[in-house]
């Protein structure tokens, strides 16, 4: 996957890194939410990486252990090796941790207040419904297929009813998948 | 709204981080078990687990780290450690939860182009697929309870969550939308009851 741009220049990789410091601010609700302007700026602007590399980008860091984020690393790393790696990831990260850093404290050093606390309590039912949305969506390419959505199913009943590690949930839906279930 | 077995912490019987080390392996050991994303795994590891935060407080930090962008469980790792340790243990926390899973995602990309057309790895990915929606679903059936404590009232936060659930996953619309629309709303209604 090391691709058609491995070499690219200090400038390229500078532009790479300010696109990756904007979509970091514009990633509210999470990385993935910004996955349609990334793909529109290194695919279809830049043509540093194909459409199929970008969507197996998304789905290696979706099978791989750690926060989804790590997307953006595999992108940077197709685009650009180790180099395009780091741009993409101090790029989105940069903005969004200093802001959090500083919004944190401002809110805790005001969290008694009426205004604050409206602000947490208002905003935790649509945190609810956006997390319920975010299994929706990735429910989606399990819609129609019986298997999968039995595994979904059952996850979620095995998930709320017992204290089994969503590890072992994971390797159960490998095997299934690997055996032809799902 | 629904009764787990799982018992549920009040303030008082909260543990905490002991040192930086141990914040650094808590979030290293919950980022390695998140495959398609840490969230089931972060409810499990910092309410049930350790006992860092109560359901409630673990909501009301994920919305606002839903609420300020960047990724959620990367704000959610950088506000505990802070809260804890202070900005050394912002960049702990966001070292534990990073590191060792980038070095295995870079990994796996360099190894993936010669696996990639294999029917099981395809297979495989599909199954994990299922399960990780599985996980969110049930991550949010759990948290679901801490709406019956909300200042807000039950049937209000129902309507709530609902409406964004339509809006984001039946009607598509942008996230900026929803959260900016109808954030401002719910603030005030909230704002409102809590006089």
């Amino acid at each position: 996957m090391t691709g058609l741009a491995s070499a690219l220049s200090a400038t390229d990789l500078l532009a790479l890194f300010a696109q990756f410091l904007v979509l970091s601010l514009l990633a509210v609700g999470g990385a993935i939410a910004t996955a349609p302007e990334m793909h529109r700026f290194v695919v279809n602007e830049h043509h540093w990486i194909s459409d199929a590399q970008f969507t197996a980008s998304v789905a290696i860091a979706q099978a791989a252990p750690g926060p989804n984020v790590l997307f953006v690393a595999v992108i940077g790393w197709n685009v650009a090796g180790p180099m395009g790696a780091l741009a993409t990831m101090t790029g989105i990260l940069l903005p969004s941790t200093a802001l959090s850093l500083w919004a944190t404290r401002w809110g805790r050093a005001r969290r008694e207040t009426r205004g604050v606390r409206a602000f947490t309590t208002g905003m935790a039912p649509l945190t609810l419904g956006l997390l319920l949305a975010t299994g929706w969506v990735l429910a989606g390419p399990a819609a129609g297929h019986v298997g999968s959505m039995l595994l979904v199913f059952a996850t979620v009943v095995v998930m709320v009813r017992t204290k089994l590690s969503p590890m072992w949930a994971v390797a159960v839906g490998a095997v299934a998948g690997v055996v032809g279930w799902a | 709204m629904n009764d787990t077995a799982v018992p549920v912490e009040t303030a008082e019987t909260l543990a905490a981080p002991t040192s930086l080390s141990d914040l650094f392996f808590t979030f290293n050991r919950m980022s390695l078990q998140g495959f398609g994303g840490v969230l089931a795994v972060a409810q499990r590891e910092l309410v049930e687990r350790t006992r860092w935060m109560t359901r409630e407080q673990f909501v009301e930090t994920l919305a606002v780290s839903q609420v300020l962008p960047g990724p959620n469980i990367v704000n959610m790792a950088l506000m505990i450690g802070d809260r804890h340790f202070g900005l050394r243990g912002a960049f702990v926390a966001l070292a534990g939860m990073l590191l060792v899973p980038l070095v295995i995602v870079l990994a796996l990309t360099a190894l993936y182009a010669q696996f990639a057309t294999h029917a099981m790895v395809s297979g495989a990915l599909r199954g994990m697929g299922a399960v990780a929606a599985g996980l969110v679903i049930s991550t949010a059936v759990k948290l679901s309870t801490t709406l019956k404590k909300s200042a807000m009232g039950l049937p209000l936060g129902i309507a709530f969550a609902a409406v964004t659930f339509i809006a984001v996953a039946v009607l598509r619309w942008p996230l900026v939308w929803v959260l900016g629309g109808l954030g401002p709303i719910a603030v005030a209604c909230a704002f409102w009851r809590l006089r």
